[in-house]
């Protein structure tokens, strides 16, 4: 015989004295809530890592949540062959770290094979799409980790933390599942999956807190340093391979950090003097601008630039 | 391109400081100005970023909205996909956020239009406390009763009427009493506020203006309460108020046992491999209640007696931890080698009793597909899916009239009754009294999608409410 459970409340008389969590403790909690959800439930799930603060804080939320077992999945780097240096060594050094294992989706390999096109302006950073589909599709993962964010953008705002992609990658914003209390509707069928994103409610400011908190490493570019950089849509762009003044740009040196980190060509710095991780979280305290507004070029172009790009398969 | 960073000053470090983290929606009907109340909000709390802003004022401008607010329309600041910018309308739910100094916020914006229900629901199925917007010019609509009606099923704790365009209606203390009575008499037709958790504020606002949203406004005079914004720095959250009171609720996510793939880091930074050998833990978010080492617990697996045992470990990423509460993240270790898995439950021992199959629930139906009796479904309760026969669709709740009429379908957007016969036993409880535990998904086994919210009741007879019992 099975049972059930009692309505009466349990008599609890020698109770702790409630204090409660702090808003990063249940934003902690919650995301391991979803991480285990997600490994529980699916067969295949991978870790899409850039070396990025977002994609840092989501590996470290999945080494809490299996400790003091390994990370139980791989991790996906979409390379747009467009990197800063620095970035793709801490991407080797985590990897190596905790063991695990990392699939590239190169976006140069794409190009050159002529399945995608470079695009007038440069920079590669819409081109991710295809490389990330293909890996998903030759790797069969079923669940793909992102450390997406709700406020970073307008579209975001309306993603689900389970979000169902189709045969082609694609986002639904129409038509989406109702995503109720805590939980979580994983079910697919063959040939879709399912995006998930367990830092959903967290913001730039939580991000910091909790990577000052838990003494997190990050790239070095995050914090301030001096740079080659000239100006070009009103942003500070690093001098590098990929991202080289025109005849009338001026190049000079600034003291400088990165809020996002992605294809050099398209990521702009902003001069800072934060050269530690208190002073970046005082300076996201202060800012008036937001990060993808200060330094993606990509998302300027329109108000639906990442909703377009998400609906294609774009995380 | 100087993106303005400004450098340590005493209030910044301060802004940077823990907070807690309080969820709440919003729900209104078409017009009454939501999207401007949560705009002004973001706006007036200085969660609005100047880029942002920008963006919006070069949109409105390209709109010749004329409205106030310096000329910027506050809605679309929530209005996040194209074809909402486009119609001027919220389609789907969208979250937002925001901090003041002492308390960090996430707010469920809920459209009030079409799939008004499924969208309340949804915000509301998470939230501490959610926001009702009226129109002062047009009062109590049957809209009003509907999403009063679905928030008092659901057991939100706290209710916040905002009677908005109060500067529509000349400020008038009158209006705005005649509203309030009106909203009283719908709350004690509800039960609302009368538990004593749930409970009931009106507020005269005007979004537009931003009246009573974030300050006292100096032209209600009339009207000593708080601001919107105090009430929800305020208020307890709902974990403050339950988790307690409760019984120690526990679904098992998964067993963590990583036998000798421990985590090289780990390693690296000092744990011994061979004490960790034979580790074995079970890892979950309590749900409800909490526990201490050595508290007495029951495992509940579906078809089996409860086996209790005594929790021996509580750890959480290489720290042990002398107890733990909702809504934590953590792993249990347990004094007995049972065999437990993803699924089972364990709950504080002495709170279980004898079960069977047959679950009584309301649904709220979220999907366009009609439910008839004798769909096969899947059930979703905390870490266990199991198939279910809907036996019976008992009712359908009339929301104007809170009474129930006779039905036999449920259709998108209908709250009704059914009874389910489930394949495995699950440790259901009474929704009233649990907000997590007694709630469940109603999940399509052809293409997976999420069909109904459950809330689970007592069997008819000896149901608390009666005016829900068929």
């Amino acid at each position: 015989m099975s049972t059930f459970l009692t309505e009466e409340p349990t008599q609890v008389t020698d109770a702790p004295v409630s204090t409660r969590l702090s808003s990063l403790d249940t934003l902690e909690s919650e995301a391991i809530h979803i991480i285990r959800e997600v490994v529980a439930e699916f067969e295949k799930p991978a870790l899409l890592f850039s070396g990025g603060k977002d994609s840092v804080v989501m590996l470290h939320l999945a080494t809490k949540a299996f400790w003091p077992g390994k990370v139980p999945f791989p991790v996906l780097h979409v390379d747009t062959g467009h990197n800063f240096p620095e970035v793709i060594e801490f991407r080797d050094r985590t990897v190596e770290r905790l063991g695990l294992k990392l699939v590239v989706g190169s976006v140069q390999e794409f190009i050159d094979s002529g399945e995608l096109a470079e695009r007038a302006d440069g920079t590669r950073n819409p081109l991710q799409t295809v490389p990330l589909l293909d890996a998903i599709q030759r790797n069969k993962f079923d669940a793909v980790f992102g450390g997406g964010r709700r406020d970073e953008d307008k579209a975001r705002a309306k993603e689900r933390i389970l979000s169902l992609r189709d045969e082609f990658g694609q986002w639904d914003p129409r038509n989406q599942r109702p995503e109720l209390w805590n939980l979580y509707n994983g079910r697919h069928t063959v040939g879709q999956h399912v995006r998930a994103f367990p830092i959903s409610n967290w913001t730039e400011l939580d991000v910091w807190r909790y990577i000052e908190r838990e003494n997190i490493e990050l790239p070095g570019l995050y914090y301030a340093h001096e740079r080659e950089v000239f100006a070009r849509d009103g942003m500070w762009r690093a001098v590098g391979e990929v991202s080289q003044p025109r005849d009338h740009e001026e190049v000079i040196t600034k003291t400088v950090r990165y809020r996002t980190v992605g294809d050099m060509s398209c990521t702009g710095a902003v001069e800072s003097a934060a050269a530690t991780v208190r002073d970046v979280v005082i300076e996201v305290a202060a800012s008036t601008i937001t990060e993808r507004g200060a330094t993606r070029a990509d998302d300027r172009i329109s108000e639906a630039a990442m909703e377009d790009r998400k609906k294609d398969g774009y995380f | 391109m100087s993106t303005e960073t400004f450098l340590a000053g005493p209030d910044l470090a301060s802004a940077a400081l823990p907070t807690t983290l309080f969820r709440f929606a919003t729900a209104g009907s078409v017009d009454d100005g939501k999207s401007t109340l949560v705009g002004r909000l973001l706006h007036d709390s200085k969660a609005i970023l100047a880029d942002q802003l920008d963006a919006v004022a070069r949109t409105s401008a390209d709109r010749g909205f004329g409205g106030s607010a310096g000329g910027i329309d506050l809605a679309l600041l929530t209005d996040g996909l194209r074809a909402e910018r486009e119609q001027g309308i919220t389609i789907d739910v969208a979250y937002r956020y925001f901090a003041t100094d002492r308390r960090s916020f996430i707010l469920a914006d809920c459209p009030g239009h079409v799939q008004y229900t499924k969208n309340t629901v949804t915000g509301a199925s998470t939230a501490d406390a959610v926001v009702v917007l009226i129109d002062a010019r047009k009062g109590v609509l049957e809209q009003t009763r509907r999403h009063l009606s679905v928030l008092q099923l659901l057991r939100v704790a706290h209710v916040i009427v905002a009677v908005n365009k109060i500067d529509l209606v000349e400020f008038s203390e009158d209006v705005f009493r005649a509203i309030e009575a009106d909203v009283q008499q719908v709350g004690r037709e509800l039960g609302l506020g009368s538990d004593g958790v749930a409970d009931l504020l009106v507020i005269p606002v005007s979004a537009l203006d931003g009246d009573n949203v974030v300050d006292r406004s100096d032209r209600t005079p009339w009207y000593d309460g708080p601001a919107l914004l105090e009430v929800l720095e305020t208020l307890p959250a709902a974990d403050e108020l339950e988790s307690h009171l409760e019984s120690f609720r526990f679904p098992v996510q998964l067993v963590v046992r990583p036998q000798g793939a421990l985590a090289p880091d780990a390693v690296a930074g000092g744990l011994d491999p061979e004490a960790y050998r034979d580790y074995r833990a079970y890892a979950g978010q309590i749900t409800e209640g909490s526990v201490k080492l050595g508290d007495q617990v029951s495992v509940l697996t579906p078809g089996q007696a409860p086996r209790t045992t005594t929790v021996t470990g509580i750890d959480f990423a290489g720290r042990e931890l002398a107890e733990a509460a909702a809504p934590q993240s953590v792993a249990l270790r347990l004094a007995d080698e049972f065999d437990v898995a993803r699924g089972d439950t364990i709950a504080a021992a002495g709170t279980v009793r004898e079960a069977s199959a047959d679950v009584y629930a309301a649904l709220c139906w979220l999907s366009p597909k009609p439910l008839r009796e004798g769909a096969k479904v899947l059930v979703k309760h905390g870490t266990r899916t199991v198939q279910a026969l809907v036996r019976n669709v008992t009712g359908k709740l009339d929301l104007a009239s809170f009474q129930l009429e006779p039905t036999t379908t449920l259709e998108l957007n209908d709250i009704g009754h059914a009874q389910l016969r489930l394949a495995a036993p699950l440790p259901l409880e009474n929704y009233l009294h649990h907000r997590r535990t007694g709630a469940f998904l109603v999940i399509d086994p052809l293409d997976g999608n999420t069909l109904a919210a459950g809330l689970v009741n007592d069997h008819p007879g000896d149901h608390e409410d009666e005016r829900y019992s068929i």
